[in-house]
């Protein structure tokens, strides 16, 4: 059972909002005292994976947990889906519009980003419905 | 190891303190409580930043520096003057006559912190132009204790990226130490160095040093406490070219950029004011500013020349500080055999330290435990963070009720709401007895 548990709600095109949850994600772990080599692999995460959200979903959730031996983010938007997840996993590949790249996001480096800093991660998408991401950190 | 953490040079006079919570919501660490009428520092958590001192509409909030008297107390005195000072005085056209102004009040040499500051942003330069792995975070600079103390604090993650280069201050102090010693042939102890501050935070740098094992500086003086001396002064004073060595990218340290300008760095950032600060710090830490190579991050608006110590207008003193360097040379700290300070004497002697002040408990269980708890307090608060209470925000109480410094009913919406249904049981209790 995680001791801390809190979703947070991320709406498409919230810019104005981007970065709230991953800031509400990071004041957490710092009031727990979690290792800073750890809070500083899920900062990454949590703001890339709040980015994504805003810039490429159709808005979802990062359900955040804590129990004595992880950090676990799960993060579900309801869509459109990755057409095709090996590829998206590759250095920069995107799908993000020219007005978000613009904007200085859609270099596709997320993805393999969030692999990179997580001790586990996990991805499934379906067109159509939407993409799951699970990542896991483990507090030392 | 031995750190004298919580000297403090932000103090408050209870006499002035009228309890209201100004102070209260702009603190940046959440150092300040107000009950029993009057505000109360925590002292674990207080930065020095000084933002207090200049909210507080009633000047209860003050920074503890020495007395000018102070300086009597050595055989040799010695002036470090901040560049900031250089921007105060009206009608000041040379930079000479108010160092000579400096020798007028009683100092017997003068060494400027704007040539401390060239041989910093040198070395600054070096470390940013040799660094061989780019952890996807820019190296931040060590000049202004305040943010290296909130780094301590809310970012400790960061602190491996605080270049560990000493402060143009420090620098000074070594340079002019060495040079007093030289040519007056004095014995160190018996050369007072005096840092001419801006800010309580440089007093704290001294007092509590987090980077040395000790201060080279001997003791630290208001700006404020010296204005009026200097002003008379100034209008006697003569220029002389022998106590001015600093070049125009030093005594640009005093504003916002002066360091990264002289630092020479292209990817560079330059912020000031606690909260943009914070800002800044946070989109680092989430490795979005992961193209930046070098971040100078001042808590004043304005930098140093906003300080809460200074006598003039931030931006007055700006366009000031711009005229008087528009003819100076660049650079003036010689190089080669000249140098007056070696690249060892400019390093850091200790890492920094995490302050684990925010942190709910030294034991990550019970820290969960204690977080259950206020996530439960604050369901239960009315989330309007307006401070009647005592504490910043509503997220603040519930924290402040769990670590036991502060019970629910000091929500005086919680109050109310007890107190109506008190008299309601009171009202059906009268009723009930009637007869």
């Amino acid at each position: 059972m995680p001791l801390i548990a809190e979703i947070f709600e991320v709406q498409k095109d919230d810019f104005v909002a981007a970065g709230e949850a991953s800031a509400k994600i990071k004041r957490t772990l710092k009031k727990l005292g979690v290792g800073s080599e750890v809070i500083r692999r899920i900062a990454v995460c949590a703001y890339e994976v709040e980015l994504n959200l805003i810039i490429h979903s159709l808005g979802g959730t990062i359900d955040f947990s804590v129990t004595q031996e992880r950090v676990t983010l799960v993060v579900k938007d309801v869509g459109p889906g990755i057409p095709n997840v090996d590829l998206a996993m590759r250095e920069g590949w995107s799908t993000a519009p020219e007005s978000v790249r613009m904007m200085g996001f859609g270099a596709g480096m997320g993805l393999p980003n969030m692999k990179r800093n997580a001790d586990e991660f996990d991805i499934h998408s379906e067109m159509g419905v939407g993409t799951e991401i699970t990542m896991k950190f483990n507090i030392k | 190891m031995e750190r004298p953490t919580y000297y403090h040079s932000v103090m408050l006079v209870k006499e002035k303190c009228k309890g209201c919570t100004t102070c209260l919501k702009h603190c940046p660490t959440e150092a300040i409580r107000v009950y029993g009428g009057t505000a109360h520092i925590i002292k674990e958590r207080c930065i020095d930043c000084g933002a207090c001192i200049k909210r507080c509409p009633y000047h209860a909030k003050v920074a503890v520096t020495e007395p000018f008297k102070r300086i009597q107390d050595f055989k040799i005195k010695v002036a470090l003057p901040a560049p900031t000072l250089y921007g105060q005085f009206k009608g000041l056209s040379d930079i000479g006559r108010l160092l000579d102004a400096l020798i007028a009040i009683g100092f017997d040499d003068v060494y400027e912190v704007a040539r401390g500051a060239e041989y910093v942003s040198q070395e600054v330069a070096r470390r940013v132009a040799g660094r061989k792995v780019h952890n996807g975070m820019p190296l931040i600079s060590s000049a202004c204790p305040a943010i290296v103390r909130l780094i301590q604090v809310r970012f400790p993650e960061l602190l491996d990226n605080v270049v560990d280069v000493i402060s143009p201050m420090e620098a000074a102090a070594v340079a002019a130490r060495r040079r007093v010693c030289q040519n007056m042939s004095a014995q160190p102890g018996d050369v007072g160095i005096f840092f001419l501050t801006p800010c309580p935070a440089k007093m704290t740098e001294v007092r509590a040093p987090q980077a040395l094992r000790h201060s080279n500086v001997d003791g630290v003086i208001s700006i404020m406490d010296v204005y009026g001396m200097l002003n008379a002064q100034i209008k006697k004073a003569r220029h002389f070219p022998y106590l001015q060595h600093a070049g125009a990218l030093g005594v640009a340290w005093a504003q916002t950029g002066g360091e990264m300008i002289a630092v020479g760095e292209e990817n560079s950032l330059a912020v000031d004011g606690i909260e943009n600060v914070i800002q800044v710090l946070e989109s680092i830490e989430n490795g979005d500013l992961s193209d930046l190579d070098y971040f100078e991050g001042l808590a004043c608006v304005g930098g140093c020349l906003g300080g809460p110590l200074t006598f003039e207008n931030t931006y007055v003193a700006k366009n000031r500080l711009r005229k008087l360097t528009e003819r100076l040379p660049k650079v003036q700290a010689p190089e080669g055999e000249e140098r007056e300070l070696d690249r060892e004497d400019l390093r850091t002697q200790q890492l920094l330290q995490p302050n684990p002040a925010m942190q709910l408990d030294g034991d990550f269980s019970v820290a969960l435990q204690k977080m259950e708890r206020i996530e439960q307090v604050l369901a239960d608060l009315p989330g309007l963070d307006c401070g009647s209470c005592g504490s910043p925000s509503c997220r603040a109480l519930a924290e402040d009720v769990v670590l036991g410094f502060a019970v629910e009913l000091d929500c005086i919406f919680k109050l109310k709401q007890k107190i109506q249904q008190m008299s309601k049981q009171m009202v059906d209790l009268s009723e009930t007895t009637r007869r």
